[in-house]
């Protein structure tokens, strides 16, 4: 990953401030839904103790308090963040590693662990590093290899391996 | 000197071929956590607890021990050869450590870096020796009430001794909480905020959110910076290791004192990265030489490695004797505890001294080990530091995968690694600190329990929380610390506080 070149001279994106009471709101909204699934559990004193809701309850309550608290201070406060909190350069890197990395895991599920890394690997090395193919198939089988024996073979850990499992001759 | 020979059965214990060769393996593995992006101390213990579950237990804790001694020696090596500290903590060594590096001292650097990181750690060593069976004894007596008082010393804390809102401490923590609550609730069985989705009864894993929030979102961090090394060489060599040996010793003022500071900041919860600057700043106000700290003084590395190690160290003492871990890796470790079948608390040292004491006992050895180690490899650990991130990148996000996976084979822990990843880079960028999230992670069902064991016993009452002065003292002291935000703004009024140097640069963590 180089660093961008033009970084600095147009920052473009949204403002600090704008994530921060986006977060403060999913915050309460999330001490909302803990507040009303613990008060249909029963958030009140039942005849032996404390009901299953009880704790959860209050957390809840703290939870919107603090997220309320967040969501004032980001937009009602002087000190309102107006930094820019991703720009579009370094949105874009991110989602290059996120998108991927939420496609691999997608494929772990049909392929298993070693086969869906040892593409992962090859693919970002090959589209992201702009590395040959060769090295990229390499480095991806050294990795996958060294992964195997530690986990199967040394510390004797079973992983996924994926309907097709094409090492399955090994025993493993 | 119960303790002295309690100690020597310990090392009869850990003393076996195998257990050496596990330490070996977990200092040199923690070393590579330590150094890489993106794996810390916290998630590589995480991701490498399924390793140990083939394990008698007390092999196991040698090896994860180690692990976290080779992590906390490993974020030395990168501040100081790319100025890039790869743990929170070593942020202050940066400051003199990168300079010294630059000036071609690169090899002084880490070594007083090493060294002062083991003395650390041994100070902090030869105190929980001493100090976990006492406490251990007087935590016998405690009850549900006292434990609560104790569990919300701890939470409040964070939020007295924090940096940033703490209204952001407090949602960090809540959150915290919430997730531990979900699940099959301990008390009644009854299924609790699962909304009907089965497999959310298992509960969220904190393991899982370690490896999410510390690895993914540590990876985004660094993608969004997209991270070019350019790192010093280090050469390390006898002559230079003995010649920096000579010049330590004159610091011992230093040593003495950021070893104390450490060890309290470890025991509470205050953490190993505010230890390190505290200890940063009174060796720059104390020394002779304060005003070349940050262009390359040897005392400035000395300072804040010294206070991390301990703190890190200590930190280990109220997870064993009190079951309530002071750092997320302590409170990694604890839940491999909970994982091998014992119960972490005053009781451990009663009915598991093999296991308490083989613990011990590997502290002193592996770091010893860990020393050894890392003064003879720097040169290859740097190494990995030069190999581009667009190889790095993928193996974590792997390693992280792998890890998340290996805790219950269940995939959609992975999803949900994912899901903590997005948001430990949210809350990374917002300043939202995620220690507070992973302990009442860990914590929530027990804090949970003991509060209702005490309302209980008190039909309710909150006034169990003040019924005796060890209770009330315990939790009076918690209330002043989570209103200490407040009281600290109306005490500023009065007398206006001195400005504090380094507060931009320290790691909200």
């Amino acid at each position: 990953m180089e660093p961008s070149e033009h970084s600095g001279a147009e920052r473009a994106g949204v403002p600090t401030y704008v994530v921060e009471a986006v977060v403060a709101a999913l915050v309460v909204l999330m001490g909302l839904i803990v507040v009303q699934g613990s008060r249909s559990l029963g958030s009140g004193w039942t005849t032996d103790g404390p009901g299953a809701g009880y704790f959860p309850f209050y957390i809840g309550i703290i939870l919107c308090i603090s997220g309320a608290g967040i969501f004032y201070q980001a937009l009602f406060t002087k000190a309102k963040n107006t930094d820019i909190f991703v720009d579009n350069e370094q949105l874009k890197r991110v989602l290059q590693v996120l998108i991927p990395a939420l496609v691999y895991v997608a494929a772990v599920q049909f392929l298993g662990l070693y086969l869906a890394s040892a593409i992962y690997i090859t693919l970002f090395m090959v589209y992201l590093g702009n590395y040959s193919w060769i090295k990229s198939v390499i480095a991806s089988l050294v990795v996958i290899t060294l992964f195997f024996c530690m986990f199967e073979v040394w510390f004797k850990v079973p992983l996924f391996k994926g309907v097709l499992d094409p090492l399955r001759f090994l025993g493993y | 000197m119960a303790e002295l020979s309690a100690l020597f059965h310990g090392f009869g214990v850990i003393l076996t071929p195998m257990n050496i060769l596990l330490m070996f393996v977990g200092i040199i593995l923690g070393v590579l956590i330590g150094v890489l992006p993106g794996l810390g101390g916290a998630n590589g213990v995480a991701i490498l607890l399924p390793l140990t579950f083939s394990m008698s237990p007390t092999s196991a804790i040698v090896m994860l021990s180690c692990i976290y001694w080779g992590a906390l020696f490993g974020g030395a090596i990168t501040s100081v050869l790319f100025n890039i500290p790869g743990e929170p903590w070593s942020v202050a060594t940066t400051f003199d450590g990168y300079p010294m590096a630059q000036q071609g001292h690169a090899g002084a650097a880490l070594t007083a870096a090493f060294t002062s990181s083991f003395i650390g750690a041994f100070v902090a060593v030869v105190m929980i020796t001493f100090l976990a069976p006492l406490v251990a004894k007087f935590a016998l007596k405690f009850g549900p009430p006292e434990f609560f008082a104790v569990y919300l010393l701890t939470f409040c804390s964070f939020v007295g001794m924090g940096k940033g809102s703490p209204f952001k401490i407090l949602a960090s923590m809540t959150i915290g909480f919430a997730l531990a609550a979900v699940g099959m609730d301990t008390v009644t069985g009854q299924l609790r905020l699962t909304f009907g989705i089965p497999d959310l009864m298992r509960g969220f894993d904190f393991l899982i959110g370690v490896i999410g929030l510390f690895g993914i979102g540590e990876i985004l961090i660094s993608m969004e910076e997209g991270l070019a090394f350019s790192g010093k060489s280090a050469k390390i060599n006898a002559k230079v290791v003995f010649e920096t040996w000579k010049k330590l010793p004159q610091y011992w003022m230093t040593s003495i004192r950021s070893s104390l500071v450490g060890i309290w900041m470890g025991i509470t919860p205050g953490g190993a990265t505010p230890a390190s600057f505290m200890s940063y700043g009174l060796a720059k106000k104390m020394s002779k030489n304060g005003n070349n700290f940050g262009k390359g003084e040897i005392e400035g590395v000395v300072a804040p490695e010294t206070a991390a190690h301990a703190a890190g160290t200590s930190a280990l003492l109220p997870m064993l004797a009190l079951g309530i871990p002071g750092s997320p890796t302590a409170a990694v470790l604890l839940g491999g505890l909970l994982i091998w079948g014992l119960q972490p608390g005053p009781l451990l040292f009663v009915e598991q001294k093999d296991f308490v004491w083989g613990l011990i006992a590997s502290m002193y050895l592996g770091n010893l080990v860990g020393l050894i180690v890392v003064l003879t490899t720097v040169p290859l650990f740097a190494s990995i530091l030069r190999i581009p991130f667009s190889i790095i990148a993928p193996v974590i996000v792997v390693i992280c995968a792998i890890g998340a996976y290996t805790v219950h084979n269940a995939m959609l822990d992975i999803w949900l690694m994912m899901l903590f990843g997005v948001i430990g880079y949210l809350f990374k960028k917002l300043d939202y600190p995620l220690a507070p999230l992973v302990l009442a992670l860990v914590l929530g069902d027990k804090a949970e329990d003991s509060f209702r064991q005490a309302m209980l016993v008190s039909q309710g009452e909150l006034s169990i929380m003040w019924s005796n002065y060890l209770v009330g003292g315990i939790s009076t002291l918690a209330m002043v610390l989570l209103f200490w935000p407040i009281i600290s703004r109306i005490i500023a009024k009065v007398r206006p506080p001195k400005r504090d140097e380094f507060a931009a640069e320290q790691p909200v963590d």
